[in-house]
């Protein structure tokens, strides 16, 4: 399956990418690491980039690491029709102080506007 | 979190602050009071019986570790907690969980109290006690279909301050 994963430098995103780096490597899965513009993060792109090549080479997964700009949901939901990828994830973990799961802006438009599957890591 | 949120100039209340007694519209008496760890298990018998339907934003959760990890969480330093008891029952629980310079709120009502007038009182009680407790901003998220809730926060003062995400946020102001 080819999954298009987005990351911005939030602790959540750091998740996703951990998990969906492991779901690869035992499905067997084609995957891209789009780095986006996410909402608020502890880490500016290169610090994400970096992060997603030191989790692929320790997985021994090749995957592409590509920067998106712009409006990171309609950029993602852009690439994966253009390039026909099958599934786009991203993350969806993030709660308020309260503990609330919040669904952010990214998140939100991926899974309204997206032709393929979406899936938010938890 | 609340960096950018938008707060009402005017401030809303006031508000009696707890411990306070009534009878509900189902003619139980009701007694609201800060909440004490040593009634911990309580409130989990309550989570315990809360109807999953009424879950909003994965709180509370279901299964009883996680019940157990989420009030240790939101009963911790600086948050406040009333409780609504029908005698050893807890029938309600409402609380306040500090955000940088605000408090997120959030009020739960078991559902065979419901509709008695228990969460209006319940959640005027937890803002007067923040506000005995220095509490000055207020803020919290609420499901778009969820009208009986935005009309009981809209009742004691909270005015909508992003409209824009998938959950309605608002904001009140204590001082």
């Amino acid at each position: 399956m080819r999954v298009l994963l987005g990351i911005g430098g939030s602790d959540d995103s750091a998740r996703a990418l951990r998990r969906t780096v492991d779901r690869a490597v035992a499905a067997g899965d084609d995957l891209t690491v789009a780095v986006i513009e996410g909402p608020a993060g502890e880490l500016d792109r290169e610090g994400v980039e970096r992060r997603a090549r030191e989790v692929l080479d320790d997985a021994g997964l090749p995957a592409d690491v590509r920067h998106l700009e712009g409006d990171a949901g309609s950029a993602l939901v852009s690439l994966a029709e253009s390039e026909d990828y099958d599934e786009i994830v991203v993350a969806g973990g993030e709660t308020s102080p309260m503990g609330k799961i919040k669904i952010n802006s990214v998140a939100e438009f991926v899974l309204l506007n997206a032709h393929v599957s979406v899936k938010l890591v938890r | 979190m609340s960096g950018d949120r938008p707060f009402p100039d005017e401030q809303a209340g006031p508000f009696e602050a707890p411990p306070i007694s009534f009878t509900d519209r189902e003619d139980r008496e009701i007694e609201i009071r800060p909440y004490d760890d040593a009634e911990r298990e309580a409130l989990v018998e309550m989570y315990l019986a809360f109807d999953p339907a009424d879950r909003a934003q994965g709180i509370p959760p279901g299964q009883e570790s996680r019940i157990r990890s989420w009030l240790e969480n939101v009963t911790g330093d600086d948050c406040l907690n009333v409780v609504a008891w029908n005698g050893d029952e807890a029938a309600g629980h409402a609380t306040l969980v500090p955000d940088g310079e605000a408090y997120e709120l959030a009020i739960f009502v078991l559902q065979d109290y419901q509709r008695a007038g228990i969460g209006t009182r319940l959640i005027e009680v937890l803002l007067g006690y923040g506000a005995d407790n220095g509490v000055e901003k207020v803020w919290l998220t609420v499901e778009r279909w969820n009208r009986a809730a935005i009309n009981l926060y809209e009742k004691v003062g909270f005015e909508t301050s992003n409209a824009e995400s998938f959950e309605l946020e608002m904001a009140l102001r204590l001082v």
